[in-house]
């Protein structure tokens, strides 16, 4: 066990510093200067020296990327190259919205997906459980791109119910994260069903129904527990396209977030912001991973067992 | 259904000749037509500069296609060899190959591909680098995955007894019984990588304007949803209904066993 632990601390470790190394690198193979990029093309060349050593740029690459390291463990991102502000500011801000974000579609995906997938897999084959399964397959390949625009028209324009986009009024967040939950709502509906009805005919749900328990005791007592295992994975390994499609749900929808932020960063070339944005979404998603498995541990004590 | 899935693939497919047939040009700007609803003579009508939002539709299909067949062919190539090496050999390499898989498997693809894009100048080839960075992990997995379980059945020992090299085992024997695995792989591959392709447009590090692509079709239309949302239908539609249908042929195909 221990060594288990050890071993997995190490992987991350390696995982950390390589995508470190990844984006610091990304910013040298950027073509041109960017020294340039930020003095403009007519500065003189002594002023591009004088910023070069400023910045340590003249010193060989492996001190540079020792120095940003320790920077970026004392949490200085640096400065961006746009207004010299620092980035951890912004960062931060960003970082704030999206977790709000993220957190909101999460639970609207989870509350909906178990109860439909549950739903679902109790009136088997009738005409509910088609119309769920239909549904959730239509949204499982809509991308959030096509996503948001249809719900706009739909409770924004036709409706009128909810603003199209900013961060405005409490309501506003409703939209961007209903265009995240639908895709993760329709794979959590198709897992709980299809386990919920794999597990409804096992040998525990005979033994309880043996013993005269009633049907929703076995549901929410037997059956549900079993079910939460596969469901915990798999929301762990979606949450990863969930920070992904954040970076289209936020542009779409002018969410000030850490997706909206890299974009932004990315058409006006402040690179410093990119490295940041992509470094911070890398490691939640690192982070996220690790906790689904301490989640699983914690719902399937069989885990510990191994 | 399935048959309805291949006719809709088929009619892309042959949506490639259309505009060479009907001689039209996608990026003819139309004034007088600006955001027009669709009728019979525009089909899906026209977008904000009054191009024919059908013929760009299947111009950005066209671009869309050439992109991915590169980054197929690239993906699957260095995936496939990388993952029936290590999973053939074992040991060593194939420690180092897992550890760089798993690296690669815990972080999300889209980012890095982002990532790449938004560093290299905007362009197909750039495009094509960009989006097979992180592609050829799932064929590697899957191929050394599949390696490791065929090399220790019986037709590879009896090839080995009748003094097989390896280079004949792995072409000869473990590879042609790895290609159903893997074309069914390829086919979600390829769906995911036309929204991959239109996420990256939408975002605006797609092929440059005024060459049409699905993404940036996308995110043009949305600035008009209140006055036109024909434009913003009509292509989300388009690109929904051709990666339903190829993950549909892709579900069928592993029931069916191919």
């Amino acid at each position: 066990m221990q060594n288990n632990i050890f071993s997995k601390l190490l992987f991350i470790t390696f995982q950390l510093l390589g995508i470190f190394i990844l984006t610091s690198l990304l910013l040298h193979l950027i073509p041109g200067d960017p020294i340039q990029v930020m003095l403009g093309e007519s500065s003189s060349l002594a002023d591009q020296n004088k910023l070069r050593s400023q910045l340590g740029l003249d010193q060989p690459i492996y001190i540079q990327l020792w120095k940003s390291f320790v920077q970026i463990l004392h949490g200085d991102f640096g400065y961006s190259i746009i207004n010299q502000t620092p980035v951890i500011d912004r960062l931060l801000h960003a970082i704030k919205n999206t977790y709000t974000l993220a957190i909101t579609a999460l639970s609207i995906a989870i509350f909906f997906g178990i109860s439909a997938g549950i739903s679902a897999a109790m009136y088997r084959d009738t005409f509910v459980d088609k119309i769920i399964i239909n549904v959730s397959l239509v949204f499982i390949s809509a991308p959030h791109f096509f996503l948001g625009p249809l719900l706009i028209i739909f409770f924004s324009i036709w409706l009128g119910w909810l603003p199209v986009n900013g961060m405005g009024s409490s309501s506003s967040i409703i939209l961007p994260a209903l265009t995240l939950a639908l895709g993760l709502l329709a794979i959590i509906i198709k897992m709980t069903r299809n386990c919920m009805i794999e597990f409804l005919d096992s040998d525990v749900v005979r033994t309880a129904k043996a013993k005269g328990l009633d049907k929703w005791t076995i549901i929410i007592h037997h059956v549900f527990r079993l079910v939460l295992i596969p469901i915990v994975t798999i929301i762990g390994l979606q949450f990863g396209s969930l920070l992904s499609g954040a970076v289209i749900t936020e542009t779409l929808f002018s969410w000030d977030g850490l997706g909206r932020l890299l974009v932004e960063s990315i058409q006006t070339r402040d690179y410093p912001i990119t490295q940041a944005c992509v470094l911070v979404i890398a490691i939640s998603y690192i982070g996220i991973n690790l906790l689904t498995e301490v989640v699983y541990g914690l719902v399937d004590p069989r885990v510990k067992l191994k | 259904m399935n048959l309805l899935a291949k006719l809709i693939v088929i009619f892309w497919i042959f949506a490639l000749f259309f505009n060479y047939l009907m001689d039209v040009d996608p990026n003819y700007i139309e004034p007088a037509l600006i955001l027009s609803p669709p009728d019979i003579s525009n089909w899906f009508g026209r977008d904000d500069y009054g191009r024919p939002i059908f013929f760009r539709l299947v111009e950005g299909f066209h671009n869309s296609i050439e992109i991915i067949f590169f980054v197929t062919i690239f993906t699957s190539v260095i995936g496939i060899t990388l993952g029936t090496l290590a999973g053939y050999f074992g040991g060593k390499f194939d420690a180092f190959i897992s550890f760089i898989i798993n690296l690669f498997m815990s972080f999300p693809g889209i980012l890095l591909a982002i990532a790449f894009a938004a560093m290299l100048p905007a362009g197909k080839l750039n495009l094509i680098i960009a989006l097979s960075v992180g592609g050829w992990v799932g064929y590697a997995r899957l191929a050394r995955g599949q390696t490791l379980l065929i090399k220790n059945y019986d037709f590879i020992s009896a090839a080995e007894s009748m003094g097989s090299s390896h280079s004949w085992k792995i072409m000869r024997h473990i590879l042609p019984a790895l290609r159903t695995p893997l074309i069914v792989e390829g086919t979600y591959a390829i769906a995911g990588l036309i929204i991959a392709e239109a996420s990256l447009s939408f975002l605006g590090l797609g092929i440059p304007a005024p060459d049409a692509s699905w993404g940036a079709m996308m995110r043009d239309s949305v600035s008009y949803l209140l006055v036109s949302p024909h434009y913003s239908i009509l292509v989300g539609i388009s690109i929904m209904s051709l990666v339903y249908c190829i993950n549909f042929i892709g579900d069928y195909h592993i029931n069916i066993g191919i």
